[in-house]
């Protein structure tokens, strides 16, 4: 065994300590003092999440259940619709609380999903645009993937606070990236001989982005807004670490108290509105060839009713 | 539209277009001679794909370009838009740099004064063909009602009433095909680029599709330029053909001139198998009346046929058939020429006496 002090040229890396964990413990005190400035961001936010929360548990819960069970209607159809209900009602059947943690849990999703569209569609077109600028994304994107959200928690929490604001941006750092990359991915296999044609009849940089790239990305982003659903929704007990109430919160507190049951119930609960949101989004994402192209508001409820309208009228 | 009457309405100028990262320094060799395409291609990693075209198409005049597979003849007419910067030599429409024009200008001039087909179509899926048709429309901002009448009419004009509510992948290839030159048409452009527009039609549509086309450009004065792979198309519809190879416009000239009289080998073969019975002219094989004369002696030509220079072959055979004289040329009072029998079967096989045809590349 080599003294400690001296360097060994086999095993440079037991000699040699840069001390990285120390500095990076900086970004603490770092999180610490910037706690004032983000202030403005984080008292918007968190209304945000607290009116859709508070909207979602005021709904009585057939009602919400009528309203997201018209939606998959819409969305994606009869079948899917009658899918949605069955499940949504054995949600709340799962306990007496479920249906309440559910809204509370799909109202945090829902916010994480929302500023990841915000911040992510752009970014998503952009890196779609410009080689460079994917270059420099895509280590970031995998960090995002891959790095255990433990890492990032204690930074946010500093930040932040714990609380409703900080689950969501940690749900959306771990849940952002299929949405960026496949959006990218979208824009760049867009075919270009119709944009070259697009080009050709005079269209502006902006037209060809909302009138031809874009609409021709939608399925693929539609099946990266699907992942990040998908993510958001598994990041709900890691969230709830960080007192996040809802279903997460149920599963956390089942573990501590080694409870098998409310884990089970608190579980399926995450998993029910996980296949939910997803036959929905999916449903979206169908081509409309296989719906007959037909417009959306000519099928589902809305064409229903416009289908009154128009016979009486 | 303000340019004097002597412009062309589309003009190339010693157009280059070299595909590769070291394009000035590639167009610098070929230009001083040190290099030929494929050590270009070789050792630059360039790959020339037009090279010194030079031409003018007049108004109202359909210029057809003839070549090969690869032969450049999409990469020059997408410089005519500016789809493709040139990578020397510059595009006039109108009199005006197509190089110089701000991105308003060039998006203007696109969505209103040129029509494009494509090759390959290039319609929209996402749109029905109304929507597709009406995209120069909608980019102007025009209303929607004004878009869907406007539409109407170019999806009639080729024959597609009915399907305006369709989707391209619901449509064949042909029909896709005629979407696009309803598309082209639609905003009602002076210019149309139509780079082998009815190459995947059938024969029968194709050729009524032609007439169609040749009516319309005639009746609204549309210039055109045409490319096209076959050769009887280019004849029948072009006032003028050029013919390209590897890049350079080996010869521009009328579809009579470019078929008896072609510049090369290679124009040749193109032209080779064409009858030249609907498109050899009396003009052409005609001699003057005094070597005739000179030859056979003074004779009366009292009950000659009589035919018009820009008669055709065909219609000379006609004339002489049931006769043993010659053929008279008159052009109005002035007799032109005389059409032997001789004359008229060399003509027919393609050789051609009468010294060479003037050929201008302009
Ligand atoms: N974007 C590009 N980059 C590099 N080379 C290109 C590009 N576009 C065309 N070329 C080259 O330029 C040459 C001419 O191509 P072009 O498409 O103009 O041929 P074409 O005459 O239209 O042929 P076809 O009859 O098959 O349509 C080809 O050798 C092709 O490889
Ligand atoms: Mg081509």
């Amino acid at each position: 065994m080599a003294d400690e002090k001296t360097f060994s040229w086999l095993n440079p890396f037991e000699s040699v300590d840069l001390k990285i964990a120390d500095h990076s413990d900086g970004i603490k005190q770092w999180a610490i003092d910037n706690r004032e400035a983000i202030q403005p961001f984080k008292i918007f936010l968190d209304g945000v999440i607290q009116s859709i929360e508070r909207a979602f548990l005021a709904t009585p819960p057939l009602v919400m259940l009528a309203i997201i069970v018209l939606i998959a209607w819409q969305a994606a159809g009869r079948r899917t619709a009658i899918y949605v209900a069955v499940t949504l009602t054995v949600l709340g059947f799962l306990s007496p609380e479920a249906w309440s943690l559910a809204m509370t849990t799909l109202a945090i999703v829902m916010a994480a999903v929302i500023l990841a569209v915000i911040i992510g569609l752009p970014l998503g077109i952009f890196a779609g645009k410009s080689d460079r600028f994917e270059a420099v994304l895509r280590p970031l994107l995998d960090t995002m993937q891959t790095i255990p959200a433990f890492v990032y928690l204690v930074p946010v929490v500093m930040l932040i606070g714990i609380g409703n604001v900080s689950g969501v941006l940690v749900t959306v750092i771990f849940a952002l990236a299929p949405l960026i990359r496949l959006t990218s991915l979208g824009i760049r296999t867009v075919n270009p001989s119709v944009v070259e044609a697009a080009r050709a009849f005079g269209a502006s940089p902006s037209q060809i982005m909302f009138k031809v790239e874009l609409p021709m990305a939608t399925p693929t982003i539609f099946a990266g807004l699907n992942q990040t659903i998908m993510l958001s929704l598994s990041m709900v007990v890691i969230a709830s670490m960080i007192s996040v109430r809802g279903l997460g919160n149920e599963v956390l507190r089942a573990m501590g108290r080694l409870d098998a049951g409310k884990a089970i119930v608190g579980g399926l609960g995450i998993v029910i509105l996980a296949i939910v949101l997803d036959r929905i989004t999916q449903g979206l994402n169908q081509s409309r060839r296989e719906r007959g192209h037909r417009h959306w508001w000519q099928s589902g409820p809305v064409g229903l009713i416009a289908n009154l309208f128009h016979k009486h009228a | 539209m303000g340019a004097p009457a002597a412009e062309p309405v589309i003009r190339c100028d010693g157009v280059w277009k070299v595909f590769g990262s070291k394009a000035k320094e590639a167009i610098r060799a070929v230009k001083a001679g040190e290099l030929n395409k494929a050590q270009i291609r070789d050792k630059l990693d360039c790959v020339v794909g037009v090279s010194d075209a030079t031409f003018s198409v007049g108004r109202g005049e359909i210029f057809c370009i003839m070549g090969l597979s690869g032969s450049g003849k999409s990469t020059l007419i997408r410089h005519i838009n500016r789809l493709i910067e040139p990578t020397d030599g510059a595009i006039y429409i109108e009199g005006r740099n197509v190089s110089a024009m701000s991105a308003k200008e060039l998006r203007q001039i696109r969505a209103e004064t040129i029509g494009m087909v494509f090759q390959n179509m290039a319609l929209m899926p996402h749109r029905n063909v109304r929507d597709n048709v009406a995209f120069a429309l909608e980019v102007r901002g025009i209303a929607e009602d004004k878009r869907r009448q406007v539409a109407r009419q170019a999806i009639e004009a080729v024959e597609l009433t009915g399907w305006d509510l369709k989707y391209p992948d619901e449509l064949s290839g042909g029909m896709q095909q005629r979407v696009g030159l309803a598309r082209a048409i639609a905003a009602n452009p002076s210019i149309l680029l139509m780079d082998e527009p009815f190459s995947a039609l059938d024969p029968l549509i194709r050729h009524q599709l032609q007439g169609t086309f040749m009516e319309l450009s005639a009746e609204l004065h549309k210039t055109t330029v045409f490319i096209t792979h076959d050769l009887s198309e280019a004849i029948r519809i072009g006032d003028r053909i050029a013919i390209m190879k590897d890049g350079v416009l080996v010869q521009i000239g009328t579809p009579e001139e470019i078929v008896t009289n072609p510049v090369d080998e290679y124009v040749a073969q193109f032209v080779g198998g064409i009858s030249k019975l609907d498109l050899v002219t009396a003009a052409k094989v005609m001699l003057p009346l005094e070597q005739y004369r000179q030859t056979n002696g003074s004779t009366d030509t009292a009950n000659w046929p009589v035919a018009r220079p820009d008669d055709k072959l065909n219609t000379l055979v006609n004339l002489s058939i049931g006769t043993a004289h010659p053929i008279l040329v008159r052009d109005g009072d002035v007799v032109a020429g005389v059409v032997t029998k001789d004359a008229l079967l060399r003509g027919i096989q393609g050789r051609d006496h009468s010294g060479p045809a003037k050929r201008e590349i302009n």
